[in-house]
């Protein structure tokens, strides 16, 4: 068994490579469908799934697993009373079918569970057993060596560079950086620091640098992974709402199947003709939904599976299922909507300055500056050609702090250059006896308005110009949300701008909505008057301010880098701490959901064709006129076997034949849901239909001369 | 008959009807749905007076527990009233031939000995059978029955029972918009009688006097034969009574049981081909302004149309079938030196097969049950047209009843399809879950259940003895009879000696399991519905409203019918047709 996580190089990469590799990761986590390894083990475990104690969670299968057990009664009932060769043959090949139904169902179901278990396994690896310095306090230098397992909730932890974290935890002393590739797969490590909305680390990941303290948050067995491995093993999983609605339609329709097949025993009585219970039997399995019944717990398996395989944790297979329902949707307008950071595009020289110094004298300013921005203003600056690359020898930084709330350069010529906020830059100029030029508020106001942020500089007494700060919307965003809102999702930004900022950007992106200068506070309420109307509401968090929404929230996803409060606020909890997760959320909830719908219609759609091969040649007999009704001309030799064989068999195959479907799920495309639903109508629906005839034909066609063989002429 | 004009029969049976469903169906809404402000005011008056009269000042709000006890309550009420008429309609007045009671009729067993004297047996299937506005008769009115009976039992059992399914209508329909209570049980069915059916009636009744139907409390009439002589019959008693009265409401609430044994097949009942028309009128003008009700009621005109229209395609598919099917002759008469023309067996000269056949759809599309020809000779293609209606019971079907049966499709419709759509499904904002989807595939479930045991208990014991035709077409006889009584239809296939123990109790069972589960399954599906928080529409939510939806819930009703049905409409009808076409 092989799960191909692929190793990535590190080292010097940049925020769009980290996204494609990213990407590839997640195809690469993907398994082969049927991996021999898994499918050894499946197919082992459907054998001892067919106890009718486990097969009685399932109605639909366990009806045929009875049918199964009374055909195998009359099978030595008939050996018993030496009938003749060609019905035994017939009646065991019936009963072999049967089982072979069953065990293609418990295939599908195991099948789903054992990728699930690999996934976790691979997760698991993480949770190898691990010393761990417990400390009596955060500020105890010394504590005593125990194991990982041993660590309670509150324990206190000290892990140094080069440490694997011993559990989940929050981090109460220090900043380190840590390698969380073990189970984001993602190399580039992250800072965690106490204090901030980043505090929380996962067991299993390594410090890579400094030393830290963390407060262990779960209990042996309890963190994240083991629940999730629990989810996804099978050995937690509960019957989501909708799949038990599912379950209650599918049991019905197999009680109708069960009166039509039963009446038919004495209704034949009527014309003096005694049917054959085995028949009776098969043509019960072929009616009730086997097709669907077989594959809905693998469905719902594969759903968690794709989750998994998103690197999202779901606390419950019920969330999964919630977000296929999600009306709105909260995103953070950075890293989201836009690519990181603000980018410098435009000086805009004042004071009748020259456009070329502005430039020089700006990218001078931000040379020592480590912010995005500043370095965005240094790109500009040399893409223009202002710049050289080096300060002048002798120059003086000043960096920005919260009492001067600016930055700049003094340079050795005297020159003092100062960049910052209009306002500040203005008071700090009219303070050193300047003027402010014309024209310099209309020109912030203007790239203010605009969706975009000013930054002043000033050399001296002189305010050159306006920097333009602008956020980039990612590549093919309002195409995305085009998408989403054909889907019927209403999606709402969520930013720390002002209001004048956040509508243009709001407006560029193409979002319905959003929230400026967003608090905790102003998302909760938002959560709340939406869900007043009856939508549903999906947003992600890191910080502990946000878990009051993430719980309010009907799907909250918690970033993994996020705080231990903010995780267990939330429903699910995302491995990547991708805010673009969301989307992809929804994607798995309603593709969940579409399975079951197409692969129920399917299974009911086939029973059309089934009726046109079974009937007739239960009465070839003693009303051969019915002939007629055997759309598909199927062999007629003997008892017309072949018939019924055929689609039997058409029923059991078509199992195997569609657990990829059932674990890849039906494709879903972002077109509204008129257009879904008459997309799957015409596969599902009328395919359903076409199929067994088709299906039914070519496998009589092959098994009649086989029939021959064996003597049944 | 020139063909091109036997078709201008159907065409007019079927646009007057939708014609006049529309503005009816909004006037209907208008008087029963009426809001707060509007109680007893207007024409309101009326039932609101009559409420007062047995002690009910104000409606009271009832949920749909409270709603579907005060309907059974009713209903057991009926039974137990109607039970007695008729057990002691010789003491009654309005008895001037003298008929004794109804028990007396005494029966003919399996093996044709004839038992004569008390058997409650008919009684017991003539109550369940008026009481759930079916219809299904075991006995022959003008021959068993007295005035009084005629009246005071039977006519106003038609009168009230396609009120009370109006009644469970209006409250599911309250429930589906999400009203905070159901209305009032005994307000609503007030309000149906005098607002809808009571004036419907009049009308009906008064227009077919002048079309030559009796309305007489006066004894059957005595003739005095022309060719008395030669067939040594001399005199010849001809049955009369109230019958106008009785053929209004027998057409108009979807009750279909005759005044007369032959139903509208008697000159009395339906003397042209324009009292035929009428009829035909007045039995689908209700079911379909039923359905323009909901749509006003719902404020969802388009939900309402796309109901309508599957209803009406399911109908206009099955009675061009019946027509197609029955234009060709009898294939009895095949190699006969008789001339070829369409099949005349069992059919009025006076309507032809193309009148009978429009009829023999519409009658069993609704759940009407009268019958202006034979369905018993029926060509056994078009005979299964009526037993496919009965079988769907959703082609605007009883009065109230047919969206009640069509609301259990569309749950799981909109299910299965919700679920395609990537979505917990909604039906008109509102969730749909395990708790509705349970209740709609129980009622789904029964039809067939009813049917399919009722039909296999009779087809494999002696009682089969009872059937008057051989083979296919023998069992036929049984399954129609079952299909009629599970679907609350009324109408028979004939042939069959049905009025005997075994067959009345059987029946009789049928028929109250048929009404009862089939009226509060849906009621407590809304009652569910209403007090879920309303989901608003998004570009992801199902539309019902809409072509797709239209042709999903036809699939749908189509698909569980013929999985329910098929193998038991093959033994009967398909292999009645395919023998009698055998080389």
């Amino acid at each position: 068994m092989s799960l191909d996580i692929d190793e990535i190089p590190t080292v010097g990469r940049t925020a769009s490579e980290a996204r494609g590799f990213k990407l590839q990761r997640r195809q690469t986590r993907k398994l082969n469908l049927f991996e021999p390894a898994l499918v050894k083990m499946a197919a082992r475990r459907s054998f001892v799934m067919l106890n009718p104690s486990v097969m009685a969670r399932n109605p639909v299968m366990f009806l045929v697993e009875i049918g199964w057990f009374l055909t195998s009664i009359v099978v030595v009932q008939s050996i018993v009373n030496h009938a003749n060769t060609g019905l035994i043959v017939y009646q065991s090949a019936l009963s072999f079918l049967l089982l072979l139904t069953v065990l293609f169902a418990n295939f599908a179901e195991a099948l789903a569970e054992a990728r699930g278990k690999a996934q976790a396994d691979s997760l698991r690896q993480t949770r190898a057993d691990t010393p761990a310095l417990k400390l009596d306090s955060a500020d105890a230098l010394d504590g005593q060596t125990v194991s990982s397992t041993r660590l309670r909730s509150g324990d206190l932890v000290a892990i140094e560079a080069g440490q694997v974290i011993p559990a989940d935890g929050e981090v109460v002393r220090g900043v380190a950086s840590v390698d969380e590739s073990a189970i984001t797969g993602e190399s580039a490590p992250v800072i965690r620091e106490a204090g901030g909305d980043h505090s929380g680390v996962t067991g299993g990941t390594r410090v890579l640098s400094d030393r830290i303290v963390i407060r262990v948050t779960a209990e042996p067995g309890q963190s994240f992974l083991d629940k999730m491995i629990a989810l996804v093993e099978g050995a937690s999983r509960q019957k989501t709402p909708n799949e038990i609605a599912l379950t209650i339609v599918l049991a019905a329709f197999s009680i109708i199947f069960l009166i039509v097949t039963a009446s038919l025993y004495p209704m034949a009585r009527y014309f003096d003709l005694t049917l054959d219970i085995p028949t009776l039997i098969a043509l019960l399995v072929c009616l009730i939904p086997t097709t669907i019944g077989a594959l809905l717990a693998a469905i719902g398996i594969a759903g968690m599976d794709r989750a998994l395989a998103a690197n999202i944790i779901a606390k419950s297979g019920k969330s999964v299922e919630v977000a296929g329902d999600i009306d709105t949707l909260l995103l953070d307008k950075t890293g989201t909507i836009t690519i990181g950071n603000r980018r410098a595009t435009q000086f805009v020289p004042l004071g009748g300055a020259n456009p070329r110094e502005v430039a020089r004298l700006s990218g001078l300013a931000s040379m020592a500056d480590p912010t995005p921005e500043g370095k965005s203003i240094l790109d500009l600056a040399n893409r223009q050609s202002a710049v050289d690359g080096e300060a002048p020898q002798g120059s003086t930084f000043i960096e920005f702090t919260a009492q001067n709330r600016m930055s700049g350069v003094d340079l050795p010529d005297g020159s003092r250059i100062r960049k910052g906020a209009p306002d500040t830059l203005a008071r700090y100029v009219q303070e050193q006896g300047g003027t402010i030029p014309e024209g310099y508020q209309a020109n912030v106001d203007a790239i203010a308005s605009g969706g975009a942020t000013p930054l002043a500089v000033a050399e001296g007494n002189r305010i050159l110009g306006v920097i333009k700060l602008e956020d980039i919307l990612k590549p093919g965003i309002s195409e995305r949300f085009a998408r989403l809102r054909q889907m019927g999702l209403r999606v709402v930004m969520v930013t720390g701008d002002n209001p004048l900022t956040a509508k243009a950007i709001a407006q560029q992106a193409g979002v319905d909505d959003f929230i400026a200068q967003a608090t905790p506070e102003a998302k909760l309420a938002y959560i709340r008057k939406e869900q007043e109307g009856g939508k549903l509401v999906a947003m992600m968090g890191d910080g502990t301010n946000d878990a009051p929404a993430l719980a309010q929230a009907d799907i909250g996803v918690a970033m993994n880098s996020g705080t231990q409060a903010a995780k267990e606020a939330g429903n699910m909890v995302d491995l990547d701490s991708d805010p673009t997760k969301l989307i992809e959320v929804v994607e798995i909830g309603k593709q969940l959901l579409m399975t079951r719908g197409a692969l129920t219609t399917f299974s009911i759609a086939n029973d059309l064709a089934k009726y046109f091969a079974v009937i007739p040649a239960l009465f070839i007999v003693t009303l051969p006129e019915l002939k007629v009704i055997d759309l598909m001309g199927l062999a007629t030799r003997g008892g017309a076997y072949s018939a019924i064989l055929a689609a039997v068999i058409f029923n059991a195959i078509i199992i195997p034949m569609l657990i990829p479907i059932a674990l890849k799920g039906v494709t879903y495309r972002p077109v509204g849901a008129g257009a879904l639903l008459r997309r799957n109508l015409l596969w599902y629906g009328l395919g359903g239909v076409i199929a067994p005839f088709i299906g039914i034909k070519l496998i009589d066609v092959a098994l009649d001369p086989l029939l021959a063989l064996v003597g049944i002429a | 008959m020139d063909p091109s004009i036997a078709w201008l029969h159907p065409v007019w049976a079927f646009s007057l009807p939708i014609a006049a469903s529309f503005p009816l169906g909004r006037l209907m809404a208008r008087s029963l749905d009426v809001p707060g402000d509007r109680i007893g005011r207007g024409f309101d008056a009326i039932p609101m007076f009559l409420c007062r009269l047995i002690g009910k000042k104000t409606p009271a709000r009832m949920d749909w527990k409270h709603y579907a006890f005060s309907l059974l309550t009713f209903n057991a009420a009926l039974f137990v009233i109607t039970f007695g008429l008729l057990y002691f309609q010789q003491s009654l007045p309005l008895n001037p031939d003298g008929k004794g009671s109804l028990a007396t009729l005494g029966y003919k067993d399996a093996a044709g000995v004839q038992h004569d004297g008390a058997d409650t047996a008919v009684i017991f299937n003539t109550v369940c059978s008026f009481v759930t506005n079916t219809n299904l008769q075991h006995y022959s009115g003008e021959q068993h029955l007295t005035y009084f009976s005629q009246l005071g039992s039977i006519v106003w059992l038609m009168f009230v029972t396609p009120a009370a399914g109006l009644c469970v209508m209006l409250a599911t329909l309250r429930g589906l918009r999400g009203d905070k209570d159901m209305g009032d049980f005994h307000v609503d069915l007030m309000r149906g009688l005098t607002a809808v059916i009571l004036p419907f009636c009049l009308i009906l009744a008064v227009t077919l006097v002048g079309m030559g139907v009796p309305m007489t409390f006066h004894k059957a009439a005595t003739a005095t034969t022309v060719d008395g002589a030669t067939t040594k019959v001399e005199t010849q008693t001809i049955a009369r009574g109230p019958v106008a009265a009785l053929v209004a409401i027998k057409q108009a609430g979807t009750n279909g049981g005759g005044f007369f044994g032959p139903n509208s097949t008697h000159p009395f009942e339906n003397p042209s081909p324009w009292s035929n028309l009428l009829s035909i009128f007045a039995i689908v003008a209700l079911p379909m302004a039923s359905i323009v009700m909901a749509g006003s009621m719902l404020r969802d005109r388009k939900h309402a149309l796309v109901i309508y229209g599957v209803m009406l395609s399911l109908l206009v598919t099955g009675c061009v079938i019946a027509i197609l099917a029955e234009v060709k002759p009898s294939a009895a008469t095949a190699g006969l030196p008789v001339a070829s023309g369409p099949n005349m067996e069992g059919t009025e000269v006076r309507f032809g097969p193309v009148a009978a056949a429009t009829w023999a759809s519409v009658t069993t599309a609704t759940s009407s049950g009268s019958v202006n020809s034979m369905h018993d000779s029926l060509n056994p293609l078009a005979g299964l047209v009526p037993m496919a209606m009965m079988m769907l019971n959703v082609a605007f079907s009883g009065v109230g009843a047919g969206f009640e049966n069509m609301l259990m499709y569309i749950i799981v419709a909109v299910f299965i399809a919700g679920l395609m759509v990537g979505r917990t499904p909604e039906y008109l904002g509102k969730k749909v879950e395990a708790k509705e989807v349970k209740l709609a595939m129980l009622a789904l479930l029964v039809h067939p259940l009813l049917i399919c045991a009722g039909a296999a208990i009779f087809a494999a014991t002696g009682w089969k003895a009872f059937v008057a035709n051989p083979g296919p077409h023998g069992f036929s006889e049984i399954l129609y009879e079952f299909t009629s009584a599970a679907a609350n239809n009324g109408s028979g296939f004939e042939g069959l000696a049905d009025n005997n123990p075994p067959w009345n109790i059987a029946t009789g069972i049928v028929l109250l399991l048929g009404r009862f589960p089939a009226l509060i399954f849906p009621l407590a599906v809304a009652g569910f519905l209403s007090s879920k928080k309303r989901v608003p529409q998004t570009g992801g939510t199902l539309r019902t409203d809409n072509l797709t939806f239209a042709g999903m819930l036809l699939g749908t009703v189509i698909l569980v019918g013929a999985l329910s049905f098929m193998p038991a409409v093959v033994l009967g009808p398909v292999a009645d047709q395919l023998a009698a076409v055998k080389p």
